[in-house]
């Protein structure tokens, strides 16, 4: 049955009927092509997702102050809220259970100039926790330390593109910079995922900051942590708390949407991963869609190439083939060609995709790729099934009695 | 060699049925040529395909070589085929994507002769039938006569006990017509058993015998001088 011999007999059919061949082993490979390909850019789609995320951790709560729009104990509507400092010990000290670190945020854009170069940077005043809130990455030097915020130092933290471009190739660390008109020291250089934007932001002690602005105690945002082993159930809790204790601080009706705004990590991970899971799944039912049309397609082939095939399949009958060598030869060769091509379709899928790589990031797709194991399966499934639809036609064909088959023309 | 006896044979068309065989009884010996003669719907072709294991017969005896052939599985009908009967179609029935000498060896590959043997086999026979040269020729390359030498070489090429031919000149012209019979003669010569089926009265006549079958039964069997097909053959 799976002789030498048979093998010969079906190379020789599947070599002098080209078309008919190409024609089955295209719908194949196409079927499983497609598959592939949809299933990695859903892969794609959810890298991409995670990837807005991994760039900050994932464990913060971000705290802007907005202007109410409801009066509320006599005061008035559209008052601007400001945060302060001590808002973060107020709530350092309230919610010590929960809180891992804390640090405001205070963005300012000025111009930087060391000797002959200049340009016009953002910097941040923060707390030595906003390193691990932004995942901010240490290249060389050091991030800013419990000392620099208690002494208000003058020691700056700057990234990557800042001291390429204010240095070029010269070392920044411990030299001085002109930040809005103040000498500041490079303590340290970052580097960081989220991109090119952030790699030109500088750090600076937010106490130093305020300092330089008439020692004033206002702070632009709050960046809390929590802890991690809250949970997502114990951060959405954490967050409506400190979101009611603001409120009440700040006189703010609670029902009141636009007086501060609050933006957990967490929840807007979760909603986010569900949405990618949610695409994932419409795409790899669009890939399923595709396996079954190449498993209609491959059926349609394999019942015209039995049907067309009736009249050989009389001749070889008289001559002498039993019904099982009848089937046998048509099951293996298309079985043969369906793996084959199969196969074929499924390594240029493989390869397609590990080519476009990070080639479709604009349209949300990052380094799509198929586990091997779900690409491998899908290409038995449609060679199982593309025999299956050969055997059903194929049966009946031997079993038709050889003058029948030999009169259809 | 071939033994039948009251053989019924009717085909259902619809609702009605046909009665196209009404009790056949026939033998032939080894050796014998055999025309058998009828016009269309005298149940010539459904007497050979009977014969030739294509068809069954409703109710009656067929005793093939001392074996009886009755109630066949198709396994066992195609193993029979291929080993007692040799067949040649009128419309030859070759393969079209297999060249001359592959359609030769075919009944060679379904009784697995290794293929080289199967080779050497087919070119032998397709020597005999003249055509030793075309055997790289795919069926569409060779005039009507060639593909039924062709045909003729294939159904030699298992060495049948019965050669079976049905109207094998019938898509002929006569010149072509008498080089195919002139074959069938020397393969008869050879001591082959030949059965023909025609409704030509001057190929019947370069038989040994002529059967003649009306209306499902057979009105005449009779013995005759052979007329050599070689005399038309310039």
């Amino acid at each position: 049955m799976f002789s030498r011999d048979t093998w010969k007999e079906i190379f020789e059919t599947i070599q002098k009927n080209k078309l008919r061949t190409f024609l089955s082993g295209f719908t194949v490979a196409i079927g499983i092509l497609i598959f592939v390909a949809l299933y990695g850019f859903g892969n794609g789609l959810v890298n991409t997702f995670n990837e807005f995320f991994a760039d900050d951790a994932n464990n913060v709560i971000y705290m802007f102050p907005g202007r109410t729009t409801i009066p509320y104990k006599g005061y008035k509507s559209a008052r601007q809220i400001e945060f302060e400092n001590s808002d973060l010990t107020d709530i350092k000290k309230n919610f010590a259970m929960f809180v891992e670190y804390a640090t405001p945020r205070i963005s300012r854009t000025n111009l930087v100039k060391y000797k002959e170069e200049s340009n016009n940077y953002t910097n941040r005043g923060v707390d030595w926790g906003h390193q691990f809130a932004e995942k901010t990455i240490i290249m060389k030097g050091r991030y800013l330390n419990v000392e620099d915020i208690n002494n208000n130092t003058k020691n700056a933290v700057i990234g990557r593109l800042v001291e390429q471009d204010l240095f070029g190739n010269e070392n920044g660390i411990g030299e001085f910079i002109d930040i809005g008109g103040s000498a500041f020291r490079v303590i340290g250089v970052f580097q960081d995922e989220g991109g090119d934007n952030e790699e030109r932001l500088i750090y600076l002690p937010y106490t130093t900051r305020q300092l330089i602005e008439k020692n004033t105690d206002k702070v632009d945002e709050l960046i809390v942590a929590f802890k991690p082993e809250l949970g997502y159930v114990g951060a959405m809790a954490f967050s409506n708390g400190l979101e009611r204790f603001l409120k009440q601080k700040k006189f703010i009706s609670p029902e009141d949407q636009n007086g501060i705004f609050i933006r957990n990590v967490a929840d807007a991970l979760k909603q986010n991963q569900q949405f990618a899971g949610v695409l994932q799944m419409i795409v790899a039912f669009v890939a399923f869609g595709t396996i079954i049309a190449g498993i209609i397609g491959i059926s349609n082939i394999m019942v015209f190439t039995v049907k067309e095939r009736t009249k050989e399949i009389g001749i070889r009958k008289a001559l002498g083939a039993t019904p099982k060598s009848v089937i046998v030869t048509i099951l293996l060769e298309s079985v043969f060609i369906t793996t084959v091509s199969g196969i074929v379709g499924m390594l240029i899928g493989v390869v397609l995709l590990s080519y476009l790589g990070e080639k479709l990031k604009d349209y949300f797709i990052t380094n799509p790729y198929i586990n091997t194991g779900t690409a491998i399966f899908a290409t038995i499934v449609l060679i199982l099934f593309g025999a299956l639809a050969g055997y059903v036609p194929a049966k009946r064909a031997a079993s038709i009695k050889p003058i029948v088959a030999l009169r259809d023309e | 060699m071939i033994e039948i006896k009251a053989l019924h044979k009717s085909y259902t068309i619809g609702s009605n049925s046909l009665h196209v065989l009404k009790g056949i009884n026939f033998t032939a010996q080894a050796g014998e040529l055999v025309a058998i003669m009828g016009s269309s719907g005298s149940g010539k072709s459904t007497l050979l395909n009977i014969l030739g294991m294509l068809d069954e017969a409703d109710s009656g005896e067929y005793t093939l070589d001392g074996v009886p052939i009755k109630n066949l599985s198709e396994t066992k009908a195609a193993k029979y085929r291929n080993k007692f009967l040799g067949f040649v179609f009128q419309s030859f029935n070759l393969i079209n994507y297999k060249n001359a000498m592959e359609n030769v060896a075919l009944p060679l590959y379904y009784q697995r002769i290794p293929r080289k043997e199967r080779i050497e086999k087919a070119m032998k026979y397709l020597e005999q039938v003249g055509l030793k040269e075309w055997a790289n020729h795919l069926p569409n390359e060779l005039s009507g006569g060639q593909k039924q030498r062709v045909a003729i070489a294939r159904a030699l090429a298992s060495e049948p006990k019965v050669l079976l031919a049905d109207e094998p000149t019938g898509a002929l012209d006569s010149k072509t017509s008498s080089e195919v019979m002139d074959l069938i003669q020397k393969i008869n010569d050879a001591g082959n058993t030949i059965l023909v089926v025609t409704h030509e009265l001057d190929i019947a006549h370069m038989c040994k015998r002529i059967v003649h079958l009306k209306d499902g039964v057979i009105v005449e069997d009779k013995k005759i001088k052979q007329v050599r097909a070689s005399a038309h053959v310039q």
